[in-house]
């Protein structure tokens, strides 16, 4: 391999990465504070590309830059997260995790199949959205929407971190998860907890569909199923649960999927899975998470 | 007693067969119409998808444990059977000598399948499983897209139409009776005390891997069965059909019918997958419905709509005479009568 | 050599130097005890000093992290649950742990799977052997369930039975596994006076008939005096006293751990 393609792909996989990131923190947010996968979070990422396909033009019509159209697509991937936790998820939370499991199920074939009879199964294309030069560094050609895409998740998650460890709203946040029960004694509205933990690991899912689309400009009803389970396995991979663990999960596969790309192109989704399935059965908490056994 | 039982086999027997030769009389004198042969293959359709699905409800409903992978095992045996089929055709076997030997091959190697994901799998329990499961089907669908002998990634096509309805009614009913007996006899017991309480059931002597992986084998066995007679009606399949998608119909065949109940399985599988298929025009919105109706149960009946109910012949029938006083004293006293009900589905 | 046996017979269970470590803390150490045959010996000790713990150890839930532990001479270290329980050792659990949607009937046979030995093939062609089988179990469940007052309520969904019932089916449960130690974790725990006493008929019962041994925890102090042999008491994970209820009750150590230092003191001096 020669140093330009290596220093490519690691600019490749840092890219994609980045986006699995920010799928990855939105599972990991929800999955810490009610103990469940929301399956349908991938689709978010699909609502979100969707919004983004509609209103770039409106944007551009109207003389504004293409990317303002991440504001609409985060409030509408925001409204939509939080309808799914308030209309399916609220009433099953006391049913159990196979009630819950199940529902989530439900609502990602929902919302798939109401963007299929909305939109068609077609692919849409949906137009630049950044449209920065490619530079030439020392014989490799980066193009800097790539590098763009990379700053802007890092900016995130550094911002979400902050949020996390800094306001009060953060605090509540990931006290929730430790004890349910003395967080509503500490006065802490639990329920307004999880609602704003949809809405903001929907947004991240928006920002995610932004960064996937400048890359990959392509939009369709079940994009969100392997965008979705990638995530996941970053997710659980860096230890579900904990926040910089979905970010060091999300850039590992990132770039594990690039290089298996390059070596073996029909294999990478099988080393994908096959990644997380070793991961499970030997360390199921993953690489940051701790372990939780049941009590007898 | 064990006349009482006999009895009770050949009631069922005959049941089935009524019902065979029903479906049976109707396709041959042409009952529906120009549409006859179109209904013939919807019931050959639904007969294959309660093999999967009853076999699925093994896992989910008698383990309590949750499988997104059960597309992955079908193809396991759609291609199995295919591939064997095709090498033996034209050895002079009879169409159903040949049928069965390929859905024999799909069962067994989709069995195989199914323990070795589960050995390692089932160490697991709960969400983590269902997403290993789900994993493991995506890595059999990248295998099949990328070996030479199940068509590369394309269309394997030219497979042996052999799945007729009668064929494939018949070994349904062999494939549900078989897993209806596993169910009712220790091994079921043991699998349903897994369920209830895996602490509790090792404390008892349970060796719970073993039986866990057992019932994952049986279930992926007749997942495997139910793809061999897909392959064979289909005659042409591709990898992608039995993506995350395909699963998750199943799996929701499974919930809506009675997680729990084969009847519920049987009755689900049924409706569910020659429903959409009678009402054509209204296909693209069979997975909407499915994925409303299934928040719907979760909310009002989260056992499935059978629950852990089973259908009896010999309880309908013995039931059917004193039917019209049940009713008259439902009717004199409503409330005496819906507490015996209540207390009858407990039983 | 003959006599050497007859005079000292090997223990039912003995343990030697038993413990084990989560992370830095001892939460047993040192646990020794020898059980002989229909003895009944009490575990106590205050809340956290590690009874059910030692509960855990011997049924394989815990791997000890030192000394080790033997049901009839042979050494049980490393074995998994569902193979000591084949060896010889029940439990019934603290909070109870019940098949629930399954009926009183289904729950003991379902400990006895390792008594039948029909296959799969048998169980799909029903054959003689299966019916044969099945009907022997029917049989000694409905007899164990008499064994603890519970006939009549086979086939009642378990989790529908009032809560002492429920804690007696746990034994009845545990009796089917045909074991030889029979551990007792708080048996007696929520149940009023009538129940308790009903259920020290029972084990009394048990413990002649099938003649096991068992060791029991329990927090109500005046069942423990009443009805066991022996008592071992634990604090902080270690034995800080064994012996027959009177000694143990006496013992200042005892008074201590439960009711604390100084009057752990008035009764030495006293004494």
């Amino acid at each position: 391999m020669t140093f330009s393609l290596f220093f490519q792909s690691i600019i490749n996989g840092l890219n994609l990465g980045a986006t699995y990131a920010l799928i990855a923190l939105g599972y990991t947010m929800v999955y810490g504070i009610i103990r469940m996968i929301n399956f349908a979070h991938g689709d978010f990422i699909m609502i979100g590309a969707y919004t983004l396909f509609y209103t770039i033009p409106l944007m551009v019509n109207a003389g504004m830059p293409a990317w303002l159209a991440v504001i609409a697509a985060i409030v509408v991937c925001a409204i939509v997260g939080v309808l799914v936790e308030i209309f399916a998820y609220r009433p099953v939370r006391k049913a159990g995790p196979m009630s819950a499991l199940i529902t989530a199920l439900a609502m990602s074939i929902f919302l798939q199949n109401l963007a299929m009879v909305l939109f068609g199964s077609r692919p849409h294309n949906v137009s630049a959205i950044f449209s920065l030069p490619s530079v030439t560094v020392a014989g490799v050609t980066i193009s800097l929407n790539v590098v763009l895409t990379i700053v802007i998740g890092l900016v995130i998650m550094l911002a979400l971190q902050l949020f996390v460890k800094k306001t009060k709203l953060g605090k509540a946040m990931r006290a929730v998860p430790q004890d349910r029960d003395a967080s509503t004694l500490a006065g802490i509205n639990v329920n307004k907890i999880i609602t704003v933990t949809f809405a903001i690991g929907s947004a991240l899912a928006a920002v995610a569909a932004l960064m996937y689309c400048t890359t990959y400009p392509r939009v369709t009803n079940n994009m969100g199923t392997t965008m979705g389970m990638k995530a996941f396995i970053a997710a659980v991979l860096g230890g579900i649960g904990v926040i910089p663990g979905a970010m060091l999960g999300g850039v590992l596969i990132g770039l594990i999927e690039v290089f298996v790309r390059l070596f073996a192109p029909g294999w990478y989704e099988a080393v994908t899975y096959g990644t997380l399935i070793v991961i499970l059965l030997v360390k199921p908490s993953g690489i940051l998470g701790r372990n939780t056994g049941e009590k007898v | 007693m064990t006349k009482q039982r006999k009895f009770s086999y050949l009631l069922n027997f005959i049941g089935v067969a009524v019902v065979f030769a029903i479906l049976s009389a109707l396709f041959a004198f042409n009952g529906f119409g120009d549409s006859t042969t179109y209904v013939e293959g919807v019931c050959t359709t639904a007969c294959y998808t309660i093999v999967m699905v009853a076999s699925l409800n093994l896992v989910v409903g008698f383990m309590g444990e949750f499988s997104l992978g059960h597309a992955g095992f079908v193809s396991v045996g759609a291609y199995t059977a295919a591939i064997v089929s095709n090498a033996l055709a034209g050895k002079g076997l009879s169409d159903l000598a040949l049928l069965i030997v390929a859905v024999l091959a799909g069962g067994i190697v989709a069995g195989l399948a199914g323990m070795l994901v589960g050995i390692p799998a089932l160490r697991l329990r709960g969400d983590y499983l269902a997403i290993v499961t789900m994993a493991f089907a995506e890595i059999i669908r990248v295998v099949f897209c990328n070996l030479e002998i199940t068509g590369g990634g394309r269309t394997m096509s030219g497979i042996l139409k052999l799945s007729t309805f009668g064929r494939t009614f018949w070994i349904m009913v062999v494939c549900v009776t078989i897993m209806f007996l596993f169910v009712r006899s220790r091994f079921g017991r043991t699998v349903q005390a897994i369920r209830e309480d895996y602490i509790a059931a090792e404390a008892s002597g349970i060796n719970v891997t073993f039986y866990k992986v057992m019932t994952f084998a049986i279930s992926s066995f007749f997942a495997g069965v139910g793809g061999a007679l897909y392959a064979h009606y289909m005659t042409a399949m591709i990898p992608t059909n039995f993506n995350f998608n395909y699963s998750a119909e199943l799996l929701s065949e499974v919930i809506i019918g009675g997680t729990g109940s084969l009847t519920g399985s049987v009755i689900g599988a049924a409706f569910l997958s020659a429903l959409p298929e009678l009402m054509r025009q209204f296909s693209t919105y069979r997975m909407l419905g499915y994925s409303v109706v299934l928040v719907l149960v979760m909310l009002f009946r989260p056992g499935g709509i059978f629950g852990h109910w089973e259908f009896s012949l010999t309880r309908a029938l013995k039931a059917l005479p004193t039917l019209p006083q049940k009713l008259s004293r439902a009717t004199a006293k409503k409330p005496k009568a819906a507490a015996a009900t209540a207390k009858k589905k407990g039983e | 050599m003959a006599e050497k046996t007859t005079e000292k017979k090997v223990p039912i269970l003995k343990a030697q130097n038993l413990g084990i470590q989560f992370g830095g803390l001892k939460a047993v150490d040192n646990f020794n005890i020898e059980i002989g045959e229909s003895e009944l010996v009490g575990l106590i000790g205050p809340n956290g000093a590690g009874k059910t713990t030692v509960f855990n150890l011997i049924t394989g839930v815990y791997k000890p992290t030192e000394g080790s532990f033997y049901l009839c001479g042979e050494r049980m270290n490393g074995k998994k649950t569902h193979q000591i329980v084949h060896a010889g050792i029940a439990r019934t659990f603290q909070n109870i742990r019940l098949f629930k949607k399954m009926t009183v009937l289904d729950n003991v046979k379902a400990a006895m799977t390792e008594h039948l030995t029909y296959g799969l093939p048998q169980a799909i062609f029903r054959t003689p052997k299966f019916w044969k089988e099945e009907a022997a179990i029917t049989q000694r469940a409905m007899e164990l369930l008499d064994v603890v007052h519970l006939s009549g309520k086979e086939n009642l969904e378990a989790d529908n039975l009032p809560y002492g019932q429920q804690r007696r089916l746990e034994i009845a449960r545990a009796l089917a596994t045909d074991m030889k130690l029979l551990l007792l974790d708080e048996p007696a725990a929520g149940m009023n006076p009538t129940e308790t006493e009903e259920l020290l008929e029972i084990i009394d019962y048990i413990r002649d008939t099938f003649r096991i041994s068992v060791l029991l925890i329990e927090h109500d102090m005046s069942l423990v005096m009443k009805i066991c042999e022996r008592i071992q008491v634990l604090d902080f994970g270690t034995t800080i006293a064994s012996g027959t209820p009177a000694e143990v009750a006496n013992n200042p150590r005892v008074i201590e751990a439960y009711l604390g230092k100084a009057a752990g003191k008035k009764v030495a001096n006293d004494a």
